[in-house]
């Protein structure tokens, strides 16, 4: 396949994770935020824009300059509607390749980005509606395109993304003086009652977070998120399985995932900074391999000669 | 008739113009009897909300075209066009002789000129037309065609006669809405298609995919079809997504190819991929920079070298835009009678060339009444219409046209035929024009059914064009009403289909269903 459609796949698919895992941590995080004194609300929100990666213009923030940055800014590729946005607009350059209803699904969540009430009321709604109109362009990527090549890079992208978000997720824990309580954070994640019923009795901050970073089977944690990653570039370049990785992001990838499965800790929420950070890093790192490996391009027209 | 249809004859008889609907006595024509009957059983809500569900589905579908850098859905009306299939089949002849002229026409330019050596039309009227490309001089295309898709824009005059307006053999568009509008009447209007005969469309693509690769360079076994765009702005972009995904090929852009001794390829995650054919959606200045406009990016530097050296087919071939010049539009009668030796079967609109003075003399005292249209232009850009211009505008054609006489052709003021449209929350007659596609893959020319009709949204307005607030219409070529068994040649005989009577269910207690219609009742 073409590998400017590869590219506008791969986004696709970190974009709209990315509205997604926004749109879930907004949602929790406004909820704590509307019970807070003004002067904390504003040292909060300007946190929590921090950590979710947009620096804010100016220092005194009040909820409404959050819910603009985090959910209705059209021009930051960090916010809601910007991620949307640029899912969609990716997807129209990767029309003919995305299936049909793929493409509709994005194209109707970005006609209806803007029949929200923007006040707090309304952006608890927008959250609670961008979640399900993420999960069905989940859903008909997975059930209406060829699980081939370019479902392979809309994979890739998600699930990249998808580790980056956990680890943010996890790091707004922080952000507030008392720390995120852990159910919250659970709820962030959608988690709650797949852990309650995997840990039984023994709840805790410790165990939350363990649950969320480490968990083989809750398809949200970091460490599935990321072996997901790792599935896909070997889907994508099967050629070498026998000695070490000539792939780079398969490297970074693994190695962010081993890291993690083997590292042993009896504090792991004093570490936890430390691990997200790398994280993160890591995704980063990953995806700029990606890029290099399959989307690079010439950089301007140029003209080959006749014989070469 | 409905009510919705009130006004209808009254406002018909203001325009002396044809109505394909109504004869003179406001009588429904038999091949619309079908869509009369589909509308009388509708009020104006109903007309309202199929047409609102319509429009909400282009705009989710993204049937769009780009105006001025915002998306804007294409209008469809909900009152198709009707043609009548017997209409059809001499239109469908006409545009196929016409594109065998224009063919021929293109590839004795590019070589030999025997055209103009025979005195049919003069040399400097080809090498004065702006899209005469000597760049493409002296070589036949790979796979020997030059027209593999075009449109050929008809009208129908006063009498209802069929015209051909003008020959677009360069980038003809549309034909994506001729798909689209089709899937939505099917949708919008139902009851009009259960008992007659509607000739499809859907056939477009795999035509299409066929011919282009049948034109593939010799010797290439499996060739590789790409749809060259240039890019996510450009006003037909949708088009090019939609044919080049019904068709499974690659939507490249230029940035997306390199030409490598004389061979194209494009740039894939599995490294370069080699490409045979080209359906080019660009412009020929844009297509190649070491050819043509160097500032260009949305072509490839070395695609022209790649054509002549026979290793790549490109459709339509560059140059093609000299048979769609204005002024040789003038010449097309002679032109079939040249290479054909056949009577051309549909007229031309009479037009002056204002090259020669006795014309253009004449046309410069009826500036007035004439419509003046500069001779390489698409999309209406340009065109005067003498009647609704004012004094102003006739006096800064006047000067152009004297400065350049070359560069416009007039024609009379066309009252094109009308078809009831929607609006205002009636029905009323506006003027509509037709785009047949027709598809060449070096034996047969393929005409698609119907092709795209637009429609001037405005009362009494002439311009159909989308950019000046045009919209469309489907377009049916009708084959009288579907008989019943009796008049058949008996019923064909079908496998039955066999009934599966078991269902997987997980079981349930057998009067669960009976306690739940219990529980509702309470």
């Amino acid at each position: 396949m073409l590998s400017r459609i590869a590219e506008s796949l791969f986004w696709i698919g970190r974009y709209v994770e990315r509205a997604d895992g926004t749109a879930r941590i907004l949602d929790v995080h406004l909820e704590r935020l509307n019970q807070m004194p003004l002067p904390q609300q504003r040292e909060t929100s300007r946190q929590l824009l921090g950590v979710m990666g947009s620096r804010p213009e100016q220092d005194d923030i009040d909820l409404s300059d959050l819910l603009q940055a985090l959910a209705y800014d059209r021009t930051s590729a960090t916010s809601i509607a910007g991620a949307l946005g640029a899912a969609r607009e990716n997807a129209r350059r990767a029309r003919e390749t995305v299936s049909s209803s793929v493409w509709e699904s994005l194209n109707t969540t970005w006609y209806g980005l803007t029949q929200h009430r923007k006040d707090v009321v309304g952006t608890y709604r927008f959250c609670h509606w961008v979640v399900e109109r993420t999960a069905m362009v989940r859903g008909l990527s997975d059930t209406t395109m060829s699980h081939d090549e370019s479902w392979q890079f809309l994979v890739l992208g998600r699930s990249l993304e998808r580790a980056d978000m956990t680890a943010r997720m996890l790091s707004t824990h922080d952000v507030h003086a008392a720390g995120l309580s852990w159910v919250n954070m659970l709820r962030c994640a959608g988690a709650y009652e797949s852990f309650l019923r995997t840990r039984r009795a023994s709840f805790g901050d410790q165990q939350a977070a363990e649950f969320l970073l480490l968990d083989r089977l809750f398809p949200r944690s970091i460490v599935y998120a990321l072996s997901d990653a790792e599935k896909c570039l070997t889907q994508l370049n099967p050629a070498y399985q026998r000695v070490g990785f000539i792939n780079d992001a398969s490297r970074i990838v693994g190695q962010a995932r081993t890291f993690l499965e083997f590292h042993q800790t009896r504090d792991l929420m004093s570490e936890l900074p430390e691990h997200m950070e790398r994280v993160q890093k890591a995704c980063a790192r990953a995806s700029d391999a990606v890029s290099r490996t399959y989307f690079s391009q010439a950089d301007e027209l140029s003209w080959v000669g006749e014989v070469s | 008739m409905s009510e919705l249809f009130a006004d209808y004859a009254a406002a018909a008889r203001k325009t002396p113009a044809f109505d394909e609907m109504f004869d003179p006595g406001q009588f429904p024509r038999t091949e619309y009897g079908q869509v009369a009957a589909a509308l009388d059983e509708l009020n104006l809500a109903d007309v309202t909300a199929r047409a609102d569900s319509m429009a909400r589905t282009f705009l989710d579908r993204g049937v769009t075209f780009d105006f001025a850098g915002e998306e804007r859905p294409f209008p469809l009306d909900i009152v198709p066009r009707v043609i009548a299939g017997s209409d059809w089949d001499v239109l469908e002849r006409g545009v196929a002789q016409r594109v065998r002229a224009l063919e021929a026409f293109l590839s004795d330019v590019y070589d030999k000129m025997a055209v103009v050596s025979d005195g049919v039309i003069p040399q400097r009227l080809i090498t004065s037309s702006a899209h005469f490309h000597r760049e493409v001089a002296g070589f036949a295309p790979a796979g020997g065609v030059r027209v593999h898709i075009s449109g050929i824009d008809v009208v129908r005059d006063q009498q209802g006669t069929f015209r051909v307006l003008e020959d677009n053999v360069r980038v003809p568009s549309g034909v994506s809405y001729v798909l689209e509008n089709r899937r939505a009447m099917a949708k919008g209007l139902p009851e009009a298609f259960g008992q007659q005969h509607i000739r499809p469309v859907e056939e477009y693509p795999r035509r299409l995919l066929a011919a282009l690769r049948k034109t593939a360079p010799p010797g290439v076994e499996d060739p590789t079809v790409v749809v060259l765009t240039p890019g996510v702005f450009n006003s037909a972009y949708f088009e090019h997504t939609l044919l080049a995904g019904l068709m499974g090929v690659e939507l490249v852009e230029g940035r997306d190819l390199i030409c490598r001794g004389n061979r194209v390829y494009m740039r894939t995650t599995a490294g370069e991929q080699r490409v045979d054919v080209i359906y080019k959606r660009i412009d020929d200045e844009f297509l190649d920079p070491l050819q043509f406009r160097a500032d260009s990016v949305l072509g490839c530097p070395g695609i022209v070298n790649a054509a002549r050296a026979g290793m790549v087919t490109i459709a339509n071939a560059v140059g093609n835009g000299v048979a769609d010049d204005k002024l040789v539009y003038t010449y097309v009668p002679d032109l079939i009678r040249y290479y054909l030796g056949e009577e051309p079967i549909i007229a031309n609109v009479d037009t002056y060339r204002l090259e020669e003075p006795d014309a253009r003399e004449e046309v410069l005292d009826r500036l007035d009444e004439l419509v003046v249209k500069p001779v390489d232009g698409s999309g209406g850009k340009g065109l005067v219409i003498g009647p609704d211009a004012t004094r102003a505008e006739l006096d800064v054609l006047r000067a152009k046209v004297l400065e350049d006489p070359r560069g416009w052709i007039a024609q009379p003021v066309l009252q094109l035929s009308t078809v009831p449209t929607m609006s205002g929350g009636q029905f009323s007659p506006r003027h509509v024009d037709l785009r047949p596609f027709a598809v060449n893959d070096g034996e047969e020319v393929w005409v698609l059914p119907g092709g795209l009709t637009r429609v001037a949204m405005k009362e009494g307005s002439l311009i159909v064009n989308s950019s000046q607030g045009g919209g469309s219409k489907d377009t049916w070529v009708v084959d009288g009403e579907v008989r019943g068994t009796a008049g058949d040649d008996g019923p064909r005989e079908r496998p039955a289909v066999t009934v599966r009577e078991r269902t997987s269910v997980w079981p349930i207690e057998t009067n669960w269903q009976d306690k739940q219609s219990e529980q509702q009742q309470q």
